[in-house]
């Protein structure tokens, strides 16, 4: 993973965000307050306009910037959320990366969010998505491998019961929708995989 | 002043304003105060950049309490918290509590100059 991919792969993902708003907001409003594609894609056009600003800097440091963009600008959980993961991904990598680096680096990045969060795998969130994704990495999967399991992953939250976050509010009822938040974040990590190619 | 300060965390402006109109009926400016509601696009959410914004208000050296509603407030709290400078950020607790209840109680508490644990306390008892 090279210096000069980073604000790529962040910018495909901002944009990916900003594409499927409607559908996430659709998916919130099922089972949550009908704002997870509004408040991401205020967050993700301000990390896009920061992108320019970032050119040339190192990756830790982009990520950081990007995370501290996400948690002022979008206005819901999310922003600290993903704001956390961005910005403890930025602060755990090395300079010059290897693969394991960055396994290692994920690994604790999604450890902060489930403390940000007072929540782990299973509860119907972003980190349904987050954990198979980060086995998949530390397994040494493709990027292809990678994204099918994320996307599956969001889809297998369909089934599940909200524990945490607002659809928890409803209980048995929040079965049977997909979990706005991991769509978001298996929707983010399709786009970085297909960005990193086979 | 050495009363510990109060902040109030809603998703609605209205709502977090609402509340502060009540914690001064009861308080005064006995208590510092500050609010902080709506994302940072003015609708229904919260914004980490206005709870730095209301802390600050309503900062004394005593510490603040900081009231929230619902999951996002409480979330965009505690990260606000932890972007306050290292002085200030181990004087800063988010209560768990009503906000609208727990606003009040928490005012009337830190108006007759009890400590910030204190507040917290009576804050969550509501809670109990």
């Amino acid at each position: 993973m090279a210096d000069v991919l980073i604000e790529q792969l962040i910018g495909v993902a901002a944009q990916t965000v900003i594409r499927h708003a409607d559908e996430l907001t659709e998916l919130d409003s099922a089972i949550g307050d009908a704002d997870h594609g509004i408040n991401m894609k205020r967050g993700a056009e301000a990390v896009l306009a920061e992108l320019p600003k970032l050119k040339g800097k190192p990756m830790g440091e982009v990520l950081h910037a990007s995370g501290v963009q996400l948690v002022m600008k979008v206005g819901g959980a999310s922003g600290p959320l993903y704001g956390t993961l961005a910005m403890e991904l930025g602060k755990a990598l090395p300079a010059s990366s290897t693969r394991a680096d960055f396994a290692a680096a994920l690994s604790q990045a999604i450890e902060a969010v489930k403390v940000r969060g007072k929540s782990d795998a299973g509860q119907k969130t972003m980190l349904d998505v987050l954990a198979p994704t980060d086995r998949a990495v530390a397994a040494g999967d493709a990027p292809p491998a990678i994204k099918a399991r994320a996307l599956a992953a969001a889809e297998a939250t369909v089934p599940m019961k909200a524990t945490r976050g607002r659809a928890s509010f409803l209980g048995d009822r929040s079965i049977g929708h997909m979990d706005p938040g991991a769509r978001s974040c298996a929707l983010m990590i399709a786009a970085i995989c297909d960005a990193l190619g086979g | 002043m050495s009363n510990v300060g109060i902040v109030i965390v809603s998703h609605s402006p209205k709502v977090a304003e609402g509340a502060a109109d009540m914690v001064r009926q009861m308080v005064g400016d006995t208590v510092p105060l500050a609010w902080a509601g709506g994302n940072p696009d003015g609708g229904l959410g919260t914004s980490v950049e206005a709870i730095l914004g209301a802390i600050d208000r309503a900062w004394s050296d005593a510490g603040v309490a900081v009231m929230v509603d619902l999951g996002g407030a409480e979330t965009n709290s505690e990260m606000a918290i932890e972007l306050l400078s290292e002085s200030r950020r181990d004087h800063v607790v988010v209560c768990n509590a009503p906000l609208v209840e727990g606003s009040v109680i928490a005012a009337t508490e830190a108006s007759g100059g009890s400590s910030l644990a204190e507040v917290k306390a009576t804050a969550e008892e509501l809670s109990a």
